[in-house]
């Protein structure tokens, strides 16, 4: 399984640990990435806010660069899912702005052809659908037994539905449920798992960005969630980085509960050490969660 | 078909609490959830409560929650919420407070949409004749004209779920309607208005509205359209208006978002308190080894990245 690999600008920055145990965690699935280091920001539904043609042709130059590899691509971060998404289905449709990028494009030699379009696919729909949850079973060395897990999706993965291949999918809203199940957790479901974890708006009115959080994580608290897994970078940084300010906000006392990058996840429950997917490396700590781990005996 | 329902009652009046209550009634193959909870009504119990009227998605007088989703019920065919007969569970929408059972007060709802000041108008003498407008300016409305004011959006909107005062996606759709309508003479001061706290730059863009509207009104796209139009007459002294602009620039200049500038960007570089007021939060994250890089990182295609931007920033295609 090889794919082009775009790790999205928040794993190269403020989330170095989530490149790091993707990079580790696919090495030891047998997944090949060829990282687009001249890939370009998504625009993350914000440059879109300023100019949607110029989010149009950033994302379509992306593509260009996986299409010239003719590979699909790969990506770990819900918003960029959503994002690549909603443009290729735009680019798809308006034939004459997408030959007005491949013009902008053919300059460095690159062109997307948006009819034949690209496979667009987070790390969970590839688990999912290109690996198999079957296949992860027979790879896991550390099945996670009695340790509580809770999704968290981030918006742009599950809504809208019309633009993110539910119609051939309709099981994407569960994925991470089945993951959960699948590296042997126990099951955690709340109200806010599907909701809106409030990053977009916390430059912009913090109060309502930290009570989201604060309310999805007091949630997953009470129903007894050991930690949440999110295959959204933006989203671990507003339940993790921000959660001792959300605090406040919180309906529980205490409020602890660590965020784990899916690779993290599936990396922990192939073996690796902790260490190398880098769990040390975020604002909640998650050494209640890795003293639950190592009394889960490691089969060789 | 045998349909089973669970229900939330209330009766605020009554004094107790809330309680699901659940229901089986014997339905043809391709009855709705109201055709059913209609049924209930008429012939199982009496004491339910709900608002309908046409029953053909038109007057938007049964918006719910059908198994956690805001619908409209006689837009909803039981085949398609409740497979193999499971059970379709039925709420009142979100957001407003209940009147009784499956009636909600739709006064906050209509109290927004009157603030943004829904009616037409124009500036300067009036025409001899009628306003006109040209088809194309109308097309490009026909999305938020669609609205039936159900409140479907309003009912899973993820902000007014922590801010009762934003202003939501109905009211905000309506907005677009009228700032875009070339018939109209107040587009700069609806704007400014609009980009008030509580207003566009509040919305999440959880796509909640998008995905729950049963008219494809697309509520989010209409607020983003808001943003695009505000910037663009120069209403950019806030805090939304700037973190898109710093979001923006920093892709320009580099090819890839640095994250590091952001924050002071946004506040204003001046706006020491606020930026003061980041640095615990920006301790913890050096802390946990997830400060980003202070400096622009060029991808090897930077300039052809700035060259796109040259291109399509001011371009409409």
């Amino acid at each position: 399984m090889k794919y082009a690999f775009w790790p999205g600008c928040v794993s190269k920055g403020a989330c170095p640990e989530l490149y790091t145990s993707m990079v580790r965690t696919s090495a030891a699935l047998g997944i090949e990435l060829v990282e687009l280091y001249d890939g370009n920001c998504t625009g993350a539904g914000v440059i879109s806010e300023h100019s949607m043609e110029t989010a149009d042709a950033l994302n379509a130059r992306n593509f260009a660069l996986a299409q010239r590899l003719g590979l699909p691509l790969i990506n770990i971060c819900s918003t960029c899912q959503g994002v690549q998404s909603m443009a290729q289905q735009r680019l798809k449709k308006n034939a004459k702005l997408a030959a007005e990028i491949n013009q902008t494009l053919s300059d460095e030699g690159l062109y997307y052809d948006a009819q034949k379009g690209l496979e667009v696919k987070n790390f969970l729909w590839v688990l999912v659908e290109d690996f198999g949850l079957d296949r992860l079973k027979s790879m896991i060395k550390r099945p996670l037994h009695g340790i509580s897990a809770g999704p968290f999706y981030g918006c742009y993965i599950l809504r809208p539905e019309s633009i993110l291949g539910f119609d051939e999918f309709p099981e994407r809203d569960t994925y991470l449920e089945q993951v959960i199940e699948a590296v042997g957790c126990k099951l955690i479901t709340y109200e806010g798992q599907d909701k809106c974890c409030g990053f977009p708006i916390l430059t912009i009115n913090k109060k309502n960005s930290l009570t989201m959080a604060a309310n999805h994580l007091s949630e997953a608290q009470k129903e007894g969630a050991d930690f949440l897994v999110t295959p959204c970078p933006l989203c671990h940084l507003n339940l993790d980085a921000q959660q001792p300010d959300a605090a406040k906000y919180a309906t529980v006392d205490g409020l602890q509960v660590p965020i784990l990058h899916l690779p993290q996840l599936i990396g922990l429950a192939l073996g690796i050490d902790p260490k190398e997917l880098r769990v040390d490396r975020h604002v909640v700590s998650t050494n209640k969660v890795l003293s639950k781990l190592t009394a889960t005996p490691v089969h060789a | 078909m045998e349909v089973k329902l669970k229900v939330l009652r209330y009766d605020p009046e009554s004094g107790k609490e809330p309680e699901y209550r659940r229901y089986t009634v014997d339905m043809p193959e391709s009855a709705t959830v109201l055709d059913s909870l209609i049924e209930v009504r008429e012939f199982h119990d009496g004491t339910l409560s709900l608002r309908c009227s046409c029953r053909s998605a038109i007057c938007g007088s049964c918006a719910m929650r059908i198994n956690g989703r805001a619908r409209l019920a006689c837009k909803t065919q039981v085949s398609s919420v409740a497979e193999d007969g499971e059970e379709i569970v039925v709420e009142p929408a979100g957001n407003m407070p209940t009147i009784k059972d499956l009636v909600v007060d739709m006064a906050p709802f209509w109290d927004k949409i009157r603030a943004v000041k829904p009616w037409l108008q124009p500036s300067g003498p009036p025409p001899e004749r009628e306003y006109l407008a040209p088809p194309q300016a109308m097309i490009e409305l026909a999305e938020v004209m669609n609205c039936i004011m159900c409140g479907a959006c309003v009912s899973d909107c993820t902000v007014l779920e922590v801010d009762k005062s934003f202003l939501a996606p109905a009211a905000l759709a309506k907005a677009w309607r009228f700032v875009h309508d070339p018939r109209d003479g107040n587009t700069a001061a609806r704007l400014r208005e609009l980009s008030e706290p509580s207003g566009i730059w509040d919305c999440t863009r959880c796509n909640f509205c998008v995905q729950v509207c049963p008219k494809d009104v697309k509520p989010m796209d209409q607020i983003m359209k808001l943003r695009a139009e505000a910037t663009a007459i120069g209403i950019t002294n806030n805090a939304g208006s700037r973190h898109t602009f710093a979001f923006t620039s920093t892709v320009k200049e580099g090819g890839r978002l640095n994250e590091f500038q952001m924050l002071p960007r946004t506040h204003g570089l001046l706006n020491i308190a606020a930026n003061l007021a980041e640095l615990p939060g920006g301790i913890r994250m050096i802390r946990a080894g997830k400060m980003p890089s202070p400096f622009t990182h060029k991808i090897p295609g930077a300039a052809h990245v700035k060259r796109i931007f040259k291109r399509f920033e001011h371009a409409k295609v």
